[in-house]
């Protein structure tokens, strides 16, 4: 049933009903509404778990850390600053292929000091291990914790993800929403079954040295673990689909694609304005589509080369910068070598960045400017301040 | 926000899709911010903010001196604006103005001079975009007790003044 809610408490109500042991946050700026809410529902006896509240990032990702190697579903929540002074532990969990499953709230990272929103967060630390999944709306961001979940839990993948969606625009947002019940989730959800875990009785260790000799074929491990996210991800956004009627099986959501002659490719909340950009510029004859990436991490290469058959021109919106690349995004080498050989042409476009925002004028600009063939620039500057 | 949130709860209610947002800035009370709601038909995905707005509300006039509040402003919209003046400088011509001393109401009903729930009873009497009765339920959600029956009571007042008005 639709109900109307925030955007962060739509999120704590789904990290409650996966029945996490262990919730570990930093309550304190750049953090959301979402611990808070946990942090009652906690209190008031409403969620069964260990709720500790610590002194930094850098604690409270460590203390998941080691909960989850105690053989505990894990959860947090953070953004921007704190997901910067959580990174050592951040690869970390990764290395250590610990499932725990974090909301990671985009926001711009200082300096300057910017509380807004992009995605140079978790962008930033795309080749960490964790999968990550990006959310358009407060629904899809939602349902994507479940699947998370299930996915990073299977004995095949034992990798931790990020749930991303966009600060403010999507957090701080009120619109419908449809949470699933406690008995629908643990159907769909099954508890966390580790594969090993800490226990005095057959001891073991996790996270120790390793030499030369060694330490490539961990990198390696996980990057097939990786591999493998994909096809779990996929499968456990198919079984969402068949009990709840929201199908997550495609990394990717293509629309208004056919016959398309210029092609958006965006993550998180900007795609549902590009999607009515879209419908505006084809009322006006301008064939445009866009390709959303659900699935940034492992990056949907083949998904998207299909997707993009045949389509001339592409501009990747890009909420981040590399700085000093040549795309300037991040994302658009990605999707340029997906295509490579197919003749597309593949532009960047850094948009948005810090809270800057985007409207449908902008959306149509950029289309303009990548049918023209100039791209891999930031767009929407103002000239008068620099 | 809360006002925000409360008419997207309500237009919710009263049976369309709804959205609302603040302007992200600082949520302080008492600071100057903005919010602002979407409703429609459809499923809302556009994610801007909105700069034609149909309908403004100020929920304190003496903003409207530093703030081009009426920017964009539809021409055929409606701009409710919480004064104890019955005129407002700076209208633009086409626009609708309907004006309610909220803070004295809020005051009078409520004891305190927060005007959202006040307002959102002119905002729903002013625009028929929403249900009084979808208003009232959305302040029960929201508050409790006698604190709701206290806003129910001042949304319902502020309904009736701008009705009578009209």
């Amino acid at each position: 049933m639709l109900q109307i809610m925030e955007g962060s408490h739509a999120v704590a109500e789904a990290a409650k009903l996966c029945r996490p042991e262990v919730v570990s946050a930093y309550p304190i700026t750049p953090q959301t509404h979402i611990v808070e809410r946990l942090a009652e529902m906690v209190a008031d006896g409403e969620l069964d778990a260990e709720y500790m509240c610590v002194e930094s990032e850098l604690s409270a990702l460590s203390v998941c850390l080691g909960a989850s190697a105690t053989g505990s579903r894990v959860y947090s929540a953070t953004s921007s600053q704190g997901l910067m002074l959580m990174a050592e532990v951040v690869f970390n969990v990764a290395g250590m292929r610990q499932p725990i499953v974090m909301s990671i709230v985009n926001r711009a990272l200082g300096a300057p000091l910017s509380i807004w929103n992009d995605q140079q967060d978790s962008i930033s630390l795309r080749d960490s291990g964790w999968f990550q999944l990006y959310g358009e709306d407060v629904q899809e961001m939602t349902d994507q914790h479940f699947i998370a979940y299930k996915a990073a839990e299977q004995h095949d993948v034992l990798l931790p993800g990020f749930v991303c969606f966009d600060g403010f625009i999507l957090s701080h947002t009120y619109e419908p929403v449809d949470i699933p019940t406690q008995e629908e989730i643990d159907a769909f959800l099954p508890p966390y079954v580790p594969y090993n875990k800490l226990d005095a009785k057959a001891p073991l260790s996790m996270g120790m040295y390793a030499t030369p000799d060694y330490y490539m074929e961990f990198r390696y491990e996980t990057d097939q673990a990786m591999k493998r996210a994909g096809d779990a991800i996929s499968a456990a956004g198919r079984e969402f689909g068949e009990m709840f009627g929201r199908d997550y099986s495609a990394h990717t959501e293509s629309y208004r694609m056919d016959d398309a002659d210029v092609a958006f490719v965006a993550l998180g909340s900007i795609c549902g304005t590009v999607k009515d950009a879209i419908d505006e510029m084809r009322a006006d004859g301008i064939k445009a589509g866009l390709v959303k990436i659900r699935t940034f991490r492992p990056f949907p290469a083949e998904e998207i080369a299909q997707a993009l058959a045949g389509v001339p021109k592409v501009a990747v919106l890009e909420k981040n910068i590399s700085v000093g690349s040549a795309m300037k995004g991040a994302v658009g080498p990605e999707v340029k070598d997906a295509v490579t050989g197919t003749g597309i042409d593949v532009y960047s476009y850094v948009i948005g960045l810090g809270g800057r925002d985007i409207r449908k004028k902008d959306i149509r600009a950029v289309a303009a400017l990548a049918e023209k063939g100039v791209g891999n620039m930031f767009y929407g500057l103002r000239t008068e301040v620099l | 926000m809360t006002a925000a949130e409360l008419i997207a709860t309500a237009a919710f209610k009263s049976g369309v899709y709804s959205q609302a947002f603040p302007a992200f800035g600082v949520e302080r009370r008492g600071a100057p911010v903005q919010a602002f709601v979407r409703f429609s038909d459809e499923k809302v995905r556009l994610r801007s903010q909105i700069y034609e707005p149909d309908y403004i509300v100020v929920q304190d006039s003496s903003l409207i001196a530093d703030v081009d509040v009426f920017s964009g402003l539809k021409e055929g919209g409606i701009a409710l604006v919480n004064t104890e003046n019955d005129s407002v400088e700076g209208v633009p011509d086409g626009v609708r103005l309907i004006t309610i001393d909220a803070t004295s109401l809020a005051l009078e009903i409520l004891g305190l001079p927060i005007t959202n729930t006040t307002l959102m009873g002119a905002f729903a009497a002013a625009t028929g975009e929403i249900e009084l009765e979808a208003l009232e339920e959305a302040l029960r959600e929201r508050f409790s007790g006698s604190l709701a029956e206290k806003n129910v009571a001042a949304a319902r007042c502020a309904y009736e003044l701008v009705r009578e008005e009209q």
